[in-house]
Order: C-alpha cells, then structure tokens, then sequence
C-alpha cells in the first residue's frame, strides 16, 4: 500500500469531496470504496470566521486522512496563503497544491508550481502538487522537495482519461521509488485500473464519482478497479506479441 | 396540544405549518424577532421555481413525488402561479450535458430550435434544442410569503415579535437558527442577483446547463429576472462573493448578451439549512416538534412538509415521512 511522507495508506484511492448531490451520499461514497484519503477545497468554503466549519466536520467523521487543497488558486502567493489557512483549520502540514496557469484547461502552472512547492517545503509542508506528466518539471519538483507527484491523466473535470500513457509510463520508469498518483481527468473505472497496471500507486477522483448518476455505485466500482488494476501489476502480465500462441499445443498436425 | 401552538420562525415552514394548522381550526401563535418577511430569512432569497423534475437531476425521490402536488396548494392560498413549465438549456459546447440531463430527469420532451423560439422568442437562434418541462411552474416567493401572512392574519393568527423560546409546545420552524437544538443541521450558502433589463423578455425559467457555472433564471414580470444560485458548504450569510456574482452574471450573458446592458437591482446572500441527505425532517425533541432542513426546496416542499406536521400535531398520523425522534 502506498506511503506519503511515512504514512502508510491502506486504499489506493484518493476522493475529493466536492460536487456530490448530499453530504450523506459523500459519506456513504467513501464508506463503500474504502477511499483513505479525502481531499478538501479550503478557499471558497473558508469565508470568514470559519464558515465551512459545519461541512469540514463531516469530512473529519468519514474516517480518511484528510488532504486539504489550494484548488481555484491562481498565483503562487493565493496556493501558499490558502495552504497556511489550510494548516491551520485542518491541522495537517499535507497539503495538496494546485497552481493554475490556464483558465479553459485549468492546466498547472510548472512555474509557479514549483516556486509554491519549494516556499511550502521550506515552511514544513509535506507538499502533494498536481502536476503535468512532463518528466522535467518533476524532477524540479523532487529537488523542490516533493516526496510524492501526482500528475494529471486529462485536464481536471474532464473524464478522457489517460491522455499521454506513453509519458506517465516514462515518469514511472524514471522515479520507481516515489509515490505516483494519477491526479483528475479519469472518467471510467477502466482507467483507473489502466492507471495501475502502469504501476501508479493511486489515483484521485472527484467529478467522475460526484457527478455520476449513483455516485455510491461508481465510487465502489472504482475501488474495485483500482484492486484489479494493481493485482494485475503485481503479477507480472505477459508480454504482448503479434503472433498468436495457442494456449493448447495442436497435436496431430504438421507444422506448417 | 391540538387547541392552540406556538410556532417559533415565520419564515415559508412556519407559515405553511400555520396555515396548515389554521384549516384544521387550531388557534396558531406565531413568534418570529422580525416583524414580517424580509431580507433577514432565507425564503426571502428564494427563486420560486416549483421545478419537481428538474430538481430530481440531484435531489433525492420524494423531492420529485411531493413537489408535483404543490403548484396547487400555492393556487388554493390566493397566490398567483404561472403554469407555463420551464426549460433547460446548454451552451453549443456542452451539448452532452443535457442529454445526461434528460436521462436522470423525468416530465420532459425534448423540443427543437423552432419550438424554443416559438416558446421563448428572445431564446430563437440561440439554442438548436432544449428540455421542456411542461408540468412545471413558478411564483414569486416574496408575494406568496407575504399572501400567507396576510391571509393568516385575516384568519385570526397571532404574530408576536420576539425571539424567546415560549413555554408549552412549539412547533420551531426556525431553520438554521435552530442549529442550537439540531446537531446535524448545516448552513449551505447561496447567492443571487436581480436584474433588470427592457430587452429581454422571458415567459418561464430557463436553467443553463453548464460544467462550471450552472445558472437558473427566473422572469419575475416587468423586465425583472432573478439569477440563481450558488451553492456552497458554507454557513456564511452576510456576503456574496464577487466570484459568484461574476459567475452568475457571465452565465446570464453567455444566455442572452442583452443581459450585460441590465441594471443590476439586488445581490443577495443567505444560508439554507440543510440535514446530511438534504432532505427535510420534522424532528420531535420532548415538547417540541422540529419542521426543519428545507435546503433549497422550501417553497417546493414546505406545503407537503406541512401537512405532515400538522397530521402528526392532530394525530391523524403518528409517523409521518420525513419524522424523527431525538432523544438527545
């Protein structure tokens, strides 16, 4: 099971814990996948005098490490200023940090990403940053001091799934040791099991579970795709090739 | 407790339940610290729209069963109610999400551009198909909110203005202000903007699908539309947000760009309460009877809510849906 910052987890799935039709279904999404992680957008519910109070309660009661986001954040100066608020109202130095740099895309900001990641570091933070695939802005995000990368499969919302296989699979050749969470863009439980047999340590979700018409049902189905998916990598899968190869020797034929 | 009750909140669950009750012949007491509806109550920011169907995109199935009875109970009270259904419609780009719209909705017809246009003639050319919801309707929440105390009123109704906790049996309809007794009651903000605009003219609300800012609109008569609302986990009532007024009125442009000449009459800000499963729930706590939890359905659903309250207050019904038993 996958470990960030010396935490062992005991799910690979990660579940934001937006956009859901009632906190009930929220709680009743996390309590039949098993997600251990729940993250949590701090700057539109914060408001003043802690507001979101009443809502952060409940994602404290769902029984998952809760992982607090900068999501909407813009600037550097925004994600590192919602990061300490976050600290301080979760009481967590884990932060998942979203820069974003384009509007339509909501595509990372590799920038301003890495700007954050390292203030954030050096402030004490265990930093989770939502990142592209790009093998070079992860490295700079290592030297940054980030100790798990989480990358995106498609831009956030958009359920296309694994957009650049061929590049998420070279980021896993290249960091074998770090955690390696698939971040937004999966729509289908299929992709996250896609995801695993790469060999990524998790995935996190939010619309594609938020937003589907039984949210419970997908969030289940996910969990269970993800344990697909990863025995699958554990077991070492056959390799593919042109030919097809009888599982059954043909007797009594000549070979031709 | 069938002669005489004291209902605490007038707000839309108070006055229904009070309503209720008067047709039943008890002699209602109404206690509210304010002395009519007003910008102090979360009905007051109401859109109005008694839109069962589309409403059960999210909410959960009594919501659409319930709601399909109370444009007539608003009509039996004296308040006017436009029966002229309601449309929903996307930009060109997200198309698809109406077609999910109409898979997890009922109670619609899908209707080309041409019958949009003939529907909505400011809409034509806009949108090449949208949903139609014949059977639903809508009112303007503030008039029905002050018909209901008016009529009460009429009917022999006490009001008093105070905010203290009477003795004897309550019926506390007091929505988010009764999180000191409910534990489980939560704030989920909404803001919305009024509008006024000469150059366009609607006949019924049209909801705008969009991935990031969903928006309703809501014609209240004299080029005056009601643009709705957000819906945050937040209990903060006090302000809306310049995002969520950019949000709502770059929607209302994208739906019609004549909306960007409109005077911009109100914003307003409020929270509604709501139980986990955001659905409502009368809660009877020793000698009082919790009608609470409305969210954003209370002029969809406070009649029926109401009607099981004052069954349970009668003992027609001892336990009616939506009823609970607190024993904290």
């Amino acid at each position: 099971m996958p470990r960030y910052y010396d935490t062992e987890i005991t799910s690979r799935l990660m579940l934001g814990t937006a956009q859901y039709p009632s906190p009930a279904i929220l709680a009743e999404a996390f309590k039949r996948s098993g997600a251990g992680i729940a993250t949590v957008s701090v700057r539109r519910e914060a408001g003043g005098e802690r507001a979101g109070q009443a809502f952060w309660d409940m994602i404290g009661d769902l029984g998952a490490h809760v992982l607090p986001n900068t999501a909407g954040c813009h600037s550097v100066r925004e994600a590192v200023t919602t990061a300490q608020m976050a600290r301080e109202l979760f009481d967590t130095d884990w932060i998942k940090l979203e820069v974003i740099g384009h509007a339509d895309t909501l595509q990372p900001d590799p920038f301003g990403l890495v700007e954050a990641a390292r203030i954030l570091t050096d402030e004490g933070f265990k930093v989770f940053p939502y990142c592209t695939e790009d093998l070079v802005l992860c490295e700079r995000l290592v030297e940054a001091g980030c100790r798990v990368l989480m990358p995106w499969g498609a831009p956030i919302g958009t359920g296309l799934g694994l957009n650049n296989v061929y590049g998420l699979r070279s980021l896993r050749a290249h960091f074998p040791d770090l955690p390696l969470v698939i971040d937004a863009g999966l729509g289908l439980p299929s992709q996250a099991a896609h995801a695993m047999e790469l060999g990524y340590d998790a995935v996190l979700l939010n619309t594609a579970v938020a937003k589907a018409g039984d949210p419970v049902a997908m969030a289940e189905g996910f969990a269970r795709a993800l344990e697909a998916g990863r025995l699958g990598f554990e077991a070492d899968p056959m390799e593919p090739r042109d030919m097809a190869a009888p599982s059954t020797p043909v007797l009594g034929r000549a070979f031709t | 407790m069938t002669d005489a009750i004291t209902i605490r909140g007038a707000g839309i669950v108070g006055l229904c339940v009070a309503t209720e009750l008067m047709a039943r012949g008890v002699h209602v007491t109404l206690r509210d610290p304010a002395p009519e509806p007003g910008a102090h109550g979360c009905s007051w920011w109401a859109g109005g729209m008694l839109a069962p169907f589309c409403e059960g995109m999210t909410a959960e199935e009594p919501v659409v069963r319930l709601g399909q009875q109370v444009a007539d109970w608003w009509e039996a009270q004296g308040v006017e109610v436009i029966r002229r259904g309601s449309l929903v419609v996307t930009l060109q780009r997200d198309r698809r999400e109406l077609d999910q719209f109409a898979r997890r909705t009922t109670g619609h017809r899908l209707v080309s551009g041409e019958e949009l246009a003939a529907l909505e003639p400011h809409l034509a050319d806009r949108h090449d198909r949208a949903l139609y919801f014949q059977d639903e309707a809508h009112i303007d929440p503030r008039a029905a909110l002050m018909h209901l105390r008016k009529r009460l009123q009429e009917a022999g109704a006490r009001f008093e203005q105070d905010a203290a906790a009477p003795d004897g049996p309550v019926i506390d309809c007091r929505g988010l202000a009764a999180q000191d007794s409910l534990s489980d009651l939560r704030g989920v903000k909404g803001e919305m903007v009024v509008l006024r605009s000469a150059d366009v003219t609607l006949n019924r609300p049209i909801r705008l699908l969009h991935p990031r800012f969903p928006l309703y609109i809501v014609p209240r008569g004299d080029g005056v539309f009601m643009l709705g609302a957000t819906q945050i986990e937040s209990e903060e009532r006090w302000r809306a947000s310049a995002r969520s007024v950019m949000e709502l009125l770059s929607a209302a442009y994208a739906l019609h760009p004549a909306f960007g000449e409109a005077e911009v009459m109100e914003i307003g800000a409020d929270a509604r309460p709501a139980f986990p499963d955001n659905l409502p729930r009368i809660t009877a706590k020793g000698e009082t009877i919790h009608v609470n939890g409305l969210f954003r359905h209370g002029f969809l659903l406070s009649p029926a809510v109401a009607r099981m309250t004052a069954g349970l207050v009668m003992r027609e019904n001892q336990r009616p849906e939506f009823y609970h038993e607190d024993h904290g």
